[in-house]
């Protein structure tokens, strides 16, 4: 064998180790996690950066609204310290939305690696956080300020000391101290396993600096995804989403632009930012634009900055997918998991019947609160305090040759949390999670069907609820190429009435919650369906046999 | 008389090796899985050994089993129809699963299908809350209801999954208890409190289906091999090899048969462990590949990975997240479809595939001439001059070279233009490559660096594509056991009789319920004593008791050795201590001021290891006269080249050969690659050493 040929999987195997490298951060980090939606649902990224910022390997377990801003969040500490004045065991971090992930819950660590004196290479991680003060994982706050406690770009270990100081003041900002600590330490030593693992190799290796791997993998990702851009039609299309918004209905306008062999969308014309925090950071907005481009123009192209470089994005500022300071933005991902859609509508023009129907969009984030301060004193005299996350997961869009997933997070890439690990947290419990009848768009291919979840106190006493993360409640994912639409989402309690917006909402003693998971859109249109998936689809009491007649012109 | 002889039965995909022990003496035997009666291939194998060795069934004094059928079941969808039974409100748990994409780019994934359809997913009125407080009662009312749909839908088991079981079990049990009043006597029922009283619900319950699904099958293919054992005057105890690498009664293996999956490359994880410590080996990749499918599996200073966690069936391209989560203990492998069965096509790409889907045993590859028509790996080696046909299988699987070169010509060759032995070369060229990879994934995902370790190549096919495998992965050095066709066979034979209990019960490390723990412990002995004593006869057992512990509010958590003995309340600071010595090893740093708990608990009872011979290099010898010449393509040349023919039992320690060779044996021949040079060591291993 030639030595152009050994040398090239000489690389080959080291880009595969850097990828375990963070891969094994990733999983630290999921392992030692406090917070449930990061330990059980996997709300969390990983990854691993050049000298300079360029962020050269992601792990695969992670969401894409983490990683994608992470490939930036890295450089932006620079400006406040600059690679020169770091030292071994220094670790920084930060939690700003317009400069780190998107909201406050995410703390964005990052560790620089030496070796011996040099600096090799940057680790960064990141999760949500169970809680930063504020008005707690609520939309309906009106300014960033009224969130929580914004850290600025800080150093929060000098030399291998923990900066005591600034921890304090995160922790006694935050309604859940142990578990904001324990977390803060996870993405710490999650680093740290990273870059322990990193020196391995580099030994191993016999190298000294990363640069010649780095610009290698950098320049075959975006190869890889020139390729890919190159391949597309030329031309440019449009879609328009209508969205529920908070206090009003918003428009969602993306205009993709294939040109020269370069990729853009443009957000001009949506909606100006709402009064409310659904508001997605233009960070958050590029995560999730590029992930729908890549996930249908590119899938296997590795994700770094040398790949997402080649996408590129116009957002009018003071808009909801580019908020500026300080507008709200807590449930960002609101707006922001409906970009893969909005970016989907424009592509199923450019590639006709290779794009599949729309999702349920945003994952509903269930935000359980005790009642105390929320309710006179004494309906709670007794009750316990508690905070607690689930997840309301509605269906996926159908696909051109198969039906949408159901209950799965898209284009987010979190799970759900077991029943039965919320339930040793809390004194809630589920009275039902199971699938719902009609949800999934009917369609050749039926869009992925949505649940209904109930859930009640075991204590006479009321319980809280963020509707923030609600949404396709309006406005259902639509079908594609004749399809039909799914089901719209529906929240409200036992006794009948409706959770009226996006707010913070009392279930009252007794009562109970009752969630309805908005449904995948179908693909193709719903008379060619294959007879007897239809008539599986009806024993199995996934459609009712009076919608199978309706939609699909069922003569059983 | 003395029963000093112990047998040892695989049951593959494709093929039944039997291993018959008696001192240092050693008879095996390879003969066609008998996929509709398993026991039948077991019987003939078993006469073969006996005839080949003078010995009588009388003399055997133990049988140790270990079988794919489960898994096999699992993957080809061939168990009972099974019903299961739920908490009212949650019948779909066990198909919405994690809820989550395993790969977040792929827009195609598919997820794992259950194996109980909703239409047989039943739900009763009954809630316990996390404390065991009664929410709702249960509707004993509805049993018999639900006992006739069961009837009405000709189910042949059940599975019984409710909420909060893994700590609270009688409303499980009592529905059991109704239930069996109620259905015939043929139908068996699981609850999840006794297959994995572990939380969350849809592990749980997905391993309870995936058990009561072969369970029918299972118990009666167990009870009708000792019924016709028994017949043959067999009298001996029949242990079942474990996935976790431990022996258990075969009354356990008929109740919890999802703890067989993977018995068979778990014999082999214990071989490779044994001959790891033999050679002082401290790294090895062990390299499994029969007729259905190849193991990967990693073994440091002796020892597998161990993982309280297996992925049944990944359906989607073989990726994790994609099959059925079970939670029972095993030995950390990876297993991917490419055997000597598996077949070769070529795909809309103009790409040749090989597997998943194998031949097995019937019909088989083309060459065996039972009305296989797709070519498969096996005839592709025969092809390419790697196989003897006159010492395939003994000599007693009569093979048809001329069908096989035809099947690769019309299905492969005249699809890419290629003649001769080119499409065989292209088929063996890619189950390498498919092989490498998931070595290679395998590896990197465990941290391990591939090139480090040494390769032990067991199995009726390993020993044919092993130097190949080693030059693709970058291994240096391979070892072929003696008996290396029927390997994991001889691993059960290694087997220490070993029982695993696990148990989720939460116990504060700063307030230590010792009583509570000592009284648990006492119970999930006794109880794992008690499947183990009948094995050991008067041996003492050995002991061992893990606590997974984590901070409160995590997650996930690591294992922590508990001393055995009676605990005191102040063993609970000795844990924490223990506990945070360990986590601070894994993540770097400990959480101060922060309260630990333990979640999980498992007993393990087991027989002690023996320790074994030191292998040595052997004092130079002359080699052996070739017995005959083939022709071989070897594909690090890119070439056909002459290769001798050496008969293994020739080779004496310490004689050496250089490649291209083979040497052949009955069960497998091993090809010495153009590349490599290979030594017999005082143990009559064969080393295949690389020449860089």
């Amino acid at each position: 064998m030639s030595k152009d040929a050994l040398a090239a999987i000489r690389t080959q195997v080291m880009w595969n180790r850097l990828i375990a490298v963070v891969e094994e951060q990733a999983q630290s980090l999921l392992r030692t996690a406090f917070g449930t939606i990061t330990r059980e649902a996997g709300d969390l990224s990983a990854g691993v950066y050049d000298p300079q910022g360029n962020m050269i390997a992601q792990a695969m377990t992670g969401t894409p609204g983490h990683v994608n801003t992470m490939a930036t969040a890295v450089a932006h500490f620079f400006k406040h310290f600059p690679q020169s004045t770091m030292k071994p065991g220094d670790v920084f971090i930060t939690n700003d939305p317009w400069l780190g992930t998107g909201h406050l819950f995410d703390y964005v660590m990052m560790t620089p690696v030496f070796l011996g004196k040099k600096l090799v290479a940057f680790f960064a991680s990141t999760c949500h956080v169970i809680d930063v003060g504020g008005v707690g994982m609520s939309a309906k706050a009106n300014s960033s300020f009224e969130e929580g406690t914004l850290i600025p770009h800080s150093r929060v270990r000098k030399e291998g000391k923990l900066n005591e100081e600034l921890l304090s003041i995160i922790l006694a900002n935050s309604r859940s101290p142990v578990e904001v600590r324990g977390d803060i330490l996870s993405l710490i030593s999650a680093n740290d396993t990273g870059a322990r693992r990193l020196g391995d190799m580099m030994t191993e290796f016999g190298l000294t600096s990363l640069d010649a791997l780095a610009k290698h993998i950098l320049r075959q990702s975006e190869k890889g995804a020139r390729e890919a851009i190159k391949a597309l039609p030329e031309g440019e299309w449009s879609y328009e989403m209508p969205l529920d918004g908070y206090e009003r209905e918003l428009t969602l306008k993306s205009k993709l632009i294939v040109k020269n062999g370069k990729i853009t969308v443009d957000f001009s014309g949506t909606s100006p930012a709402s009064l409310f925090g659904i508001n997605s950071p233009r960070t958050y907005t590029h995560a999730y634009a590029v992930f729908g481009l890549k996930a249908v123009i590119a899938p296997h192209v590795p994700n770094n900055i040398g790949s997402l470089s080649c996408f590129d994005l116009i957002t009018e500022p003071g808009t909801i997918v580019d908020p500026i300071r300080p507008s709200p933005v807590t449930a960002r991902h609101v707006i922001g998991q409906m970009l893969a859609d909005s970016v989907f509508g424009c592509l199923a023009q450019a590639l006709p019947g290779t794009v599949q129907a729309e999702s349920a969009g945003p994952i509903w984030i269930l935000s359980l609160y005790s009642a105390h301060g929320r309710v006179a004193p004494e309906l709670t005299a007794k009750a316990k305090r508690f905070a607690v996350i689930n997840m309301g997961l509605g269906g996926i869009g159908g696909r051109p040759g198969k039906d949408g997933l159901a209950t799965t997070a898209f284009p987010s890439g979190v799970g759900t949390i077991p029943v039965e690990v919320t339930e040793t947290q809390c004194p809630l419990y589920f009275k039902r999670k199971h699938y719902l009848a009609d949800s999934g768009g009917a369609g050749q291919w039926r869009g992925g069907v949505s649940q209904r979840i109930e859930i009640a106190s075991t204590e006479d006493a009321p319980f809280a609820i963020s509707a923030a993360t609600f949404d396709r409640i309006i406005h259902p994912a639509q079908g594609r190429e004749g399809g039909k639409p799914g089901c719209v989402g529906a929240a409200g309690r036992g006794s009948g009435t409706k959770l009226p917006d996006k707010g913070m909402h009392i279930i009252d003693a007794g009562d109970s919650l009752v969630l309805e998971l908005p449904g995948g859109g179908g693909f193709g249109k719903p008379h060619k369906r294959d007879r007897t998936a239809v008539e599986t689809d009806i024993a199995a009491g996934l459609v009712t046999v009076a919608a199978a007649r309706k939609d699909y012109g069922y003569e059983g | 008389m003395a029963k000093t002889a112990k047998l040892a039965a695989d049951i593959g995909g494709t093929f039944t090796d039997i291993v018959l022990e008696d001192g240092a003496k050693r008879w095996s035997g390879k003969v066609l899985t008998t996929t509709h009666a398993p026991e039948l291939g077991v019987i003939e194998g078993l006469r073969q050994v006996l005839d080949a060795s003078g010995l009588k069934p009388q003399d055997i004094g133990v049988c140790i089993h270990g079988t794919t059928l489960a898994t096999n079941a699992l993957i080809e969808r061939k168990g009972a129809r099974t019903a299961f039974i739920t908490t009212q409100g949650f019948r779909d748990i066990i198909e919405q699963g994690y809820e989550k994409r395993f790969d977040h780019y792929d827009l195609m994934i598919d997820r794992p299908v259950p194996l109980v359809p909703r239409t047989l997913r039943f739900e009763i009125a009954e809630r316990l809350a996390a404390d065991g407080s009664v929410l709702v009662k249960l509707d004993e009312s509805a049993v018999k209801g639900l006992s006739q749909r069961i009837i009405a839908e000709d189910v042949k088991s059940v599975a019984i999954g409710f909420l909060h079981a893994y700590a609270h079990d009688h409303h499980e049990k009592r529905v059991r208890a109704l239930l069996t009043r109620l259905l015939p006597k043929d139908v068996t029922i699981c609850i999840s409190s006794e297959v994995a009283p572990e939380i969350r619900e849809y592990e749980r319950f997905s391993t309870t289906v995936a058990n009561a699904y072969v369970r029918p099958l299972m118990a009666s293919y167990l009870y009708r091999l000792r019924d016709q054992l028994k017949e043959m005057k067999l009298s001996a105890p029949l242990f079942l090899m474990m996935s976790g690498g431990g022996l258990t009664t075969l009354e356990t293996a008929a109740r919890f048969p999802i703890r067989l999956v993977e018995s068979g490359p778990a014999g082999g994880a214990i071989l490779a462990a044994q001959i790891a410590a033999e050679c002082a080996l401290p790294r090895v990749l062990s390299f499994d590949m029969g007729g259905t499918t190849a193991k990967i599996c990693l073994l440091t200073n002796g020892e597998p990975e161990r993982a309280r966690k297996f992925e049944i069936a990944r359906a989607y391209r073989d990726m994790k997240g994609s099959g059925i989560p079970v939670r029972i203990p095993v030995i950390e492998m990876v297993e991917i479809g490419a055997g000597g069965g598996s077949i070769a096509r070529v795909d809309k790409l103009s790409r040749i595939t090989v597997g998943p889907d194998s031949a097995g045993s019937t019909p088989g590859p083309v060459c065996y001439g039972r009305g296989g028509t797709e070519p498969a790996v096996t005839d592709a080696n025969l092809a390419l001059g790697k196989i003897d046909p006159a010492y395939f299988a003994g000599g007693k699987i009569p093979l048809d070279e001329a069908a096989a070169l035809r099947a690769l010509q019309k299905n492969i060759g005249s699809r890419l233009g290629l003649k001769d032995f080119w499409p065989a070369a292209g088929v063996t060229e890619i189950v390498e490559e498919n092989m490498a990879n998931a070595a290679r994934v395998h590896a990197i995902e465990r941290g391990h660096d591939i090139a480090s370790c040494t390769m032990i190549a067991f199995g009726g096919g390993a020993p044919l594509h092993a130097c190949r495998l080693a030059e693709k992965v970058g291994v240096n050095t391979v070892i072929v056991p003696k008996g290396a066709g029927v390997g994991s066979a001889i691993g059960f034979l290694r087997a220490p009789v070993a029982y695993e209990i696990t148990k989720s019960a939460v116990v504060s490390l700063e307030d230590f319920n010792a009583e509570r723990v000592n009284k648990l412990i006492a119970t999930m002995t006794a109880d794992a004593r008690a499947v183990v004593e009948p094995a050991l006869g008067k041996t003492r057992p050995t002991l061992h008791v893990i606590a997974d512990c984590r901070y409160v509010g995590q997650g996930h958590e690591i294992r922590v050795p508990v001393p055995v003995k009676k605990l005191a309340r102040t063993d609970g600071a000795k844990l924490k201590a223990e506990f945070e010595r360990i986590y601070e090893q894994v993540y770097g740093l400990r959480i101060p001021n922060q309260e630990a708990e333990a979640i999980t608990w498992s007993v393990t009872v087991s027989s002690k290891a023996v320790k074994p011979k030191r292998a040595a290099r052997a004092a130079k010898k002359a080699a052996p006269k070739p017995r005959t010449k083939r022709t071989i393509y070897d594909p690090a040349l890119g070439k056909q080249v002459q290769a001798p023919v050496y008969w293994r039992f020739d080779m004496k320690p310490g004689s050496s050969i250089k490649g291209p060779a083979i040497i052949a044996e009955d069960e497998t021949s091993t090809i010495v690659g153009a590349n490599f040079n290979a030594t017999i060591n005082s143990l009559g291993y064969i080393v295949l050493e690389r020449s860089r």
